[in-house]
């Protein structure tokens, strides 16, 4: 089958089995590898990418179901300004270490914001409840997606001093 | 200002960031032009007889190219990589004619694309004869059912140390509790991955996800009986391992067989079910402890008896009960401590190392054993705990079981931590709960750990410093990362001693081309280890340019300094005649600062720390929430302080998430229950607080660097914080032990087992 989309700002057009997950499609028709694929029952979240403007699994969709629709990737958020909001706060609240569930987390959290704009704590780790990632406790995610919403951080340890 | 010591962001990450890292199955290089995929059969028996395998049907179906078993192959099985590990307990690449867990590769099936190899193996008819599966260690021990004929015993090491029958003799209470450190799974978020290219040379390039590129590389050669160097591996970006990607899995082997067997390049990227069910498993040990002393709180005798399920076919984690025994005497000075291990066989996916490896087992089983004996002598644990340490003018200090510890300040730790946590108030919220008699019970947990990283004996690690005609950098490093941050730290070190701005210093590592001799990235060794040899290197490359720079600036090379903050040589004094790391480089010629070392340790480091948790348990439903954690990782001189940060948080969730949520399960048959994220309960950011860290720097004598590992310390502090806030949360219902996880089912039938007198 015959499907049309708009990747990144760009129209893709290409022919599909109609089994063809999105994410899949991704990767290997578009050659776009920052999308990942973390498991089978669509509970990782690393293959979170923008259907028209809203966060999804993209192995939750067939490549067919999103016939004319608008895609955003991890390759399609920053700009030639520099890296989004989004990304420069991972970077600078080293909110990745492996980085395989960055794409994802980091789409999620953009989605996440733009239905919450100034969220709580709890609202952050409720809003990524759906995106698993196994190097960083989420502890410094949680950080970013704060300061990518403009909100202030504590201080990242306390107390101090040295040992014997 | 010296950059070490500062929070530096990460190098790496705009990358990750902006187009994601290159896993294996994101590789696009022309080697691998028209690869096939290759898809694995796998058993659906924990322990049966293969009576034949029919490949007709799978071998005609569409995009199909090859349907290969173990007769195919004709390659030898492989004993257990460890030397102290039963070698008769052989590993078929392919299964040889009886399996011996789900999930084992029965046959190979080769396809032009992914999703035809997947439709061809439910093809693939395999006629099992069913035995008898043992699942549970401690009737594996019993040798009713055994796995390996060869070998006559499930036992596939046993450690004796001796056992005095009047350990406990004179002690005015003593306590025993048998404890089940469950088994979890590493679950990197990319699963294990492979390809195989073989060039008109006879080499084969092989990409794969790991943590140890060298140790993979040479179990390909050893197993396909290929000369040394004939396999070139890759390691690109690696989506985490936390040791269970040390080493190369037996598909990988497959995998590059079948590529020179089918003259065509092959590309192997497992499922998630097929992860959880194959690759190995962590902790998974069964340990009884007995704890005595005397009614002050002085304990004085400590007896561990550790039972390791090695799983079908022993590897890493069949040693790991030693690294237990290693550490079993923990951060306290106990006169007298035993501890004998035995690792048996069971039909379950072999267990290898975890974030930890055999040290959280020693922390949980001994803050186990001082909590029972807190409680049987109504002390507040954190004092006992005080009673006990050793004290910190006793540095160095050797065990009673002989690991001698490089330095410590446990009493300094535990301070900070119970300042940190306010102990005091949260103690007389608790007394306020109980009082009012409410359902949300609090609940305060301790623990305070010392490990071992870089260990269990000295090792070493190499590094290579090159500075460019450019006047750039290269550094070429033996441990490999899979999120650890190398190439920020590595430039670090090198941009400190040699003042070359980190932008303009190189990082390569995980090819076995580029670096033939390294070892990996696991054990919490990379800094201590690998980070000094590319300082020690750099060190060199230094002292051979303030020579060349010597001979520039027509100076006796003693006199002459490097300004690190411009990067210019210049005679001490006269900084205004200076030569550039590219005038230095063009007179040492090609090649002429180039240096490797290979630094190795005297001694493995001792981090250590102190761990408190808080829950709330709700009494009815027995749903524990982790309300904070505060904890204190020391782990010697920090590099980059952010990096640190990075590494407590994630071993801290990793060893709540073992305390709370995660157990792989195997029902009685062998059947996994666990076998994907919709089953297997991966710690999401909805059951986690943020976390209190708490500072504490103690460097080590045992590297110029003062750095002890950090990678695993959080994980070994976490869990037995966790399951003792969960265990004091219950205490005054007469609750003295539940076990992990402590999932609302547990904790809800412990709660109703006091209610109906049954037992703690």
């Amino acid at each position: 089958m015959q499907v049309s989309m708009t990747v990144n700002g760009g129209a893709q057009v290409h022919e599909v089995e109609p089994r063809t997950l999105l994410v899949h499609h991704i990767r290997e028709a578009l050659g776009l590898t920052g999308t990942n694929v973390g498991c089978d029952t669509s509970s990782c979240g690393a293959c979170t990418v923008h259907l028209d403007g809203e966060a999804v699994k993209s192995c939750t969709v067939l490549a067919v179901q999103a016939d004319g629709s608008e895609i955003t990737t991890i390759e399609g958020m920053a700009t030639a300004e520099g890296l989004h909001p989004m990304q420069r706060a991972f970077q600078e609240q080293h909110g990745l270490q492996c980085g395989f569930c960055t794409p994802g987390m980091v789409m999620a959290a953009v989605s996440l914001l733009d239905e919450i704009p100034t969220p709580t704590e709890a609202q952050v780790r409720e809003g990524l409840e759906g995106n698993l990632c196994r190097c960083t406790g989420y502890h410094n995610i949680v950080r970013a997606v704060l300061a990518a919403s403009g909100q202030a951080l504590d201080d990242p340890v306390s107390v101090g001093g040295a040992g014997a | 200002m010296s950059i070490l010591g500062t929070r530096v962001v990460r190098k790496e990450d705009p990358k990750f960031l902006t187009v994601g890292g290159t896993y294996v199955d994101d590789v696009r290089d022309p080697r691998l032009e028209g690869a096939a995929r290759a898809t694995f059969v796998r058993s659906t028996m924990a322990h049966a007889r293969i009576s034949s395998i029919d490949v007709t049907e799978a071998q005609a179906a569409p995009g199909v190219i090859a349907v290969l078993t173990g007769a195919d192959l004709g390659l030898a099985p492989l004993p257990p990589s460890i030397p102290l590990l039963n070698q008769s307990m052989v590993r078929p690449l392919l299964a040889d004619g009886t399996v011996r867990f789900v999930g084992e590769p029965v046959a190979l099936v080769l396809s032009e694309d992914g999703p035809s190899g997947e439709d061809a193996a439910e093809l693939v008819f395999v006629d099992y004869e069913p035995l008898q599966a043992v699942v549970d260690p401690e009737d594996a021990v019993r040798d009713e059912v055994v796995l390996h004929g060869e070998a006559g015993t499930n036992l596939a090491m046993e450690m004796d140390f001796g056992s005095d029958p009047d350990l406990f003799e004179g002690c005015e209470v003593v306590v025993s509790q048998r404890v089940v450190n469950q088994r979890v799974a590493g679950a990197p978020l990319e699963v294990r991955a492979g390809a195989a290219a073989w060039g008109e040379d006879g080499r084969c390039t092989y990409w794969c996800s790991t943590q140890a590129p060298q140790a993979s590389r040479d179990t390909i050669q050893t197993a396909l009986g290929l000369e040394p160097g004939t396999v070139h591996l890759i390691a690109p970006d690696v989506g985490g391992g936390f040791g269970a990607k040390i080493g190369c899995s037996a598909e990988d082997i497959v995998v590059a067989w079948a590529a020179r067997h089918l003259g065509r390049p092959v590309r192997w990227v497992e499922t998630r079910t097929e992860n959880m069910t194959n690759m190995g498993h962590g902790r998974a040990q069964i340990q009884r402890l007995t704890i005595g002393g005397r009614r002050d709180g002085t304990v004085e005798a400590y007896r561990l008896e550790l039972l390791q399920d090695t799983g079908a076919y022993p590897a890493m984690g069949g040693i790991l009960p030693y690294l237990t025994r290693t550490m079993s005497a923990g951060v306290y000075a106990f006169p007298k401590v035993e501890c004998n291990l035995r690792s048996v066989a069971t039909n379950t996916a072999p267990t290898v190392a975890y974030r930890g490896a055999g040290r959280p087992e020693a922390t949980a089983a001994g803050e186990r054993a001082m909590d029972l004996f807190a409680a049987e002598i109504g002390m507040d644990p954190a004092e006992v705990r005080r009673k006990n340490l050793i004290p910190t003018d006793a540095f160095p200090y050797t065990t009673a079981v002989g690991t001698t510890y490089d330095i410590g300040d446990y009493t300094g730790a535990l301070d900070r931590a119970l300042e940190a946590s306010g102990y005091e108030q949260l103690r007389a919220e608790q007394a306020r709960r109980r009082q009012e008699g409410g359902r949300v019970a609090v609940g305060i947990g301790i623990s305070i750990y010392v490990e071992v990283t870089a260990g269990p004996t000295a090792g070493g690690e190499h590094g290579r410093v090159v500075v460019n005609a450019d006047g750039t950098a290269t550094v070429y490093t033996g441990t490999s990362p899979h999120g650890q941050g190398h190439v920020t730290s590595w430039s670090m070190i090198v941009s400190d001693r040699l003042g070359i701005p980190m932008d303009d210093i190189q990082v390569v590592h995980g090819d076995t081309d580029l670096i033939p001799n390294g070892v990996g990235t696991f054990g919490s060794r990379s800094l201590q280890l690998g980070g000094t040899a590319v300082h020690e290197a750099a060190g060199k490359v230094l002292d051979v340019a303030r020579g060349l720079a010597g001979d520039l600036l027509e100076a006796n090379p003693d006199d002459v300094v490097l300004d690190a903050q411009s990067g210019r040589f210049h005679v001490r004094g006269t900084p205004a005649v200076s030569k550039t790391w590219v005038e230095v480089a063009a007179a040492a010629g090609e090649g002429g600062l180039d240096v490797e070392t290979e630094f190795t340790a005297e001694s493995p480091t001792f981090p250590f720390g102190a761990h408190v948790a808080v829950v709330e348990v709700d009494l009815d439903t027995g749903k524990v929430t982790l309300v904070r954690m505060i904890t204190v990782d020391d782990a010697g001189r920090l590099l980059n302080p952010l990096l640190v940060e990075g590494q407590r948080h994630g071993g801290i969730a990793q060893g709540v998430a073992q305390a709370l949520l995660e157990e792989i399960v195997y029902d009685a048959d062998g059947n996994p229950v666990t076998s994907n994220f919709a089953d297997y309960a991966f710690v999401s950011a909805c059951e986690l607080p943020s976390f209190e860290l708490v500072a504490m720097e103690t460097p080590t004598p045992v590297n110029p660097m003062g750095a002890k590992g950090i990678g695993e310390s959080g994980t070994i502090g976490s869990t037995p914080a966790v399951q003792s806030a969960v265990v004091d949360a219950l205490a005054h219902l007469g609750v003295r032990h539940v076990d992990m996880p402590a999932t609302s089912e547990r904790v809800w039938r412990a709660i109703s087992a006091v209610a109906n007198g049954s037992a703690a």
